[in-house]
């Protein structure tokens, strides 16, 4: 179930990139599937009431298969989570561009209406 | 393992933080320092000719660290990257002295190719996703390097589409890790091959080939590449057409489906359908433009669908267990044309470009007669155009003949068919160029236009010569060291797994 509604979130992302007008509209379309797939990446790793699996020096006593055996019932997957963090400094740095290349089409057109913004045929 | 991988990105890498520095007062030492770092990557590309190797980065072993893994198929997308770059680079020391900030525009460029360089080069997903999107910003932002309505307008255009693919790929990267549990290419084969294709792992699939179709400029994801590439600099046209569209898209592509998930009937019908459908959707547009560099750009789109079509067709008859001899030819065709194509591309958009330069116009409605005022423009782009064409002694016409005896032993005749077809609209869309810019009357404007002069024409008359001399790839010697290990690496398959753990 949470993954069908971070996939409607996806669509929902894709269906504003492609429809609105608007080019910060279209932005923000594209930044909202950006996050759906980083929620989506988190969830593949997480689990309800999980432990973050890390070793603490009073754990060392029970062994190593006891801790592995333990992070393995109970903890959440990290690796997802360091994805997501390199993800979200991407399409941070993506973000950045849109945003600027937005701000000077605003200063040569005047407008953020696509279908005004029309030089480009053929 | 004597050449140093990391060195691939590395090098790049260092190079574009470091030109900013210069600035304004220090622009001859950046563009020195950006040339001698594109040189000694292509010194690089050249040794590394023949070898394979995988390198662990910070020593963690395969598993559970990131990898980079250099075999046939990468080391011939670096030597195409490391060419085209070298030759981009040469001609941008003087073309972008009309731009200002070249030194923010060199960090950029260095960018570009340290991606490009980690995308053949990684070994693991999610940092093949990685350096997909280094690549890609830095190209969205050259693309809009000039600044002006067009320039904004087509690298909008291009980010919206590009940021789609990579999330598209995203998206696949984690179903394909939910499904697997691993990110490594090896291990996600393996477990594949274990437990065969689910739900989830077809959706993966199909995502992977809308984004890097994307990425690609396939037919039906195409519309961002008649915009981006004419809209850009003549020399990241060059780069863009001749190199980028190539390894984050097809080199990603085949990866993906022939060494990761396995080549089946249907993603083998999938590359053909894609091909057959840019080179002729490609092949038509094309023709109808009277802008120089926007034809080039549609042709970009046919001439690619050749190489899909080459490494489709091969994939079919590797799933259908035809005769193997005939695979091995399709993909060689199709990877012979992918290099051609990087060579005679670029070639053609410099051409553009020192056009462009001296007239200060692309439509070629007013151009004309440009024969006697630019003769080395002229005798390059004729040579480039002979070559894409598939005029005999040109290599574009040796990789073209394999597609077509390929097709016919596959038995798919009217695949040779729209093969020939298509090549003859190629030809006349590039005597249209000849006819339009060239030859004819010289408009009164453009009496006084000199030839460019200096590392423009040292590019241009480098690439010319490669053109020339690419049907020597063929020749046995040279055939076995650089174009064999590649199609071998794609006609092994998922067997790419063993190699790498067994490594």
């Amino acid at each position: 179930m949470p993954y069908a509604l971070c996939f409607l979130l996806l669509m929902i992302g894709l269906y504003c990139a492609v429809t609105k007008k608007n080019m910060i509209k279209i932005v923000i379309g594209i930044m909202v599937m950006e996050y759906a797939v980083n929620l989506f990446l988190i969830m593949l790793g997480y689990r309800l009431g999980g432990i973050a699996p890390i070793v603490e020096k009073g754990d060392l006593e029970s062994g190593a298969e006891q801790i592995a055996a333990s992070f393995l019932s109970a903890s959440v997957d990290p690796l997802p989570q360091a994805l997501v963090l390199t993800a979200i400094v991407i399409s941070l740095g993506s973000l950045a561009l849109m945003i600027s290349i937005c701000i000077r089409t605003y200063e040569k057109y005047g407008t953020f209406d696509i279908t005004q913004i029309r030089r480009l045929k053929g | 393992m004597s050449v140093p991988l990391p060195a691939f990105v590395a090098v790049p890498l260092v190079t574009a933080f470091l030109l900013p520095i210069f600035g304004k007062k220090g622009k001859a030492v950046a563009t020195f320092l950006a040339n001698l770092a594109t040189i000694s990557l292509l010194v690089l590309a050249v040794s590394s000719i023949g070898q394979s190797g995988v390198y662990e980065i910070g020593k963690w072993s395969i598993p559970l660290g990131i990898n980079l893994v250099l075999d046939g198929l990468s080391s011939l997308l670096l030597l195409a990257i490391s060419v085209v770059s070298t030759a981009a680079m040469l001609f941008s020391t003087r073309y972008m002295e009309q731009y200002t900030a070249k030194a923010k525009y060199l960090s950029l460029f260095m960018l570009m190719v340290a991606g490009m360089n980690g995308v053949v080069l990684s070994g693991d997903i999610f940092n093949l996703f990685v350096f997909l999107e280094i690549a890609s910003i830095a190209s969205y932002a050259l693309v809009g390097f000039g600044c002006e309505h067009e320039e904004l307008e087509a690298s909008f255009k291009y980010m919206v589409m590009g940021s789609i693919g990579s999330i598209f790929v995203l998206f696949a990267v984690a179903l394909v890790y939910g499904n697997t549990g691993s990110l490594n290419m090896a291990y996600i084969s393996k477990a594949i091959q274990s437990s065969g294709l689910n739900a989830g792992l077809t959706f993966a699939l199909a995502l992977f080939i809308a984004g890097f179709g994307l990425k690609a400029a396939l037919v039906p994801f195409h519309a961002w590449l008649p915009d981006a590439h004419p809209s850009a600099p003549a020399p990241i046209s060059a780069m863009l057409s001749g190199v980028i569209i190539k390894s984050l898209g097809v080199y990603a592509l085949a990866r993906v489906l022939f060494n990761v998930f396995g080549i089946t009937i249907q993603t083998g019908w999938i590359l053909i359908v894609l091909g057959l459908l840019s080179m002729i959707a490609g092949a038509f547009l094309a023709i109808g433009q009277w802008d120089f560099k926007r034809l080039l750009a549609y042709s970009s789109i046919s001439q690619l669908g050749y190489v899909i079509l080459g490494i489709g067709l091969g994939g079919l008859i590797i799933a259908s267990e035809a005769n193997v001899a005939w695979a091995s030819l399709a993909i060689l065709g199709g990877l012979f044309h992918l290099v051609n194509h990087a060579v005679y591309k670029s070639l053609l958009f410099l051409t553009s470009g020192s056009v462009q330069m001296s007239t200060g116009t692309r439509q070629m409605k007013q151009m004309g007669g440009l024969a006697e005022k630019m003769p080395v423009t002229r005798a390059t782009c004729t040579i480039a155009s002979a070559s894409i064409a598939g005029i005999p002694p040109f290599s574009g016409f040796w990789s073209k003949l394999i597609l077509v005896i390929a097709a016919i032993q596959a038995h798919l005749y009217w695949v040779a068919a729209i093969i020939v077809f298509v090549s003859l609209c190629t030809l006349i869309m590039y005597l249209k160029v000849q006819r339009y810019v060239f030859l004819g009357e010289l408009p009164e404007s453009l009496k006084e236009i000199k030839e460019n002069r200096g590392s423009m024409l040292i590019a241009m008359i480098f690439l010319a010569c490669l053109c020339v001399l690419m049907g020597l790839l063929l020749v046995p010697g040279l055939r076995f060291n650089i174009l064999e290990p590649a199609v071998k690496v794609l006609m092994d398959g998922v067997s790419y797994s063993a190699n790498i753990i067994g490594m």
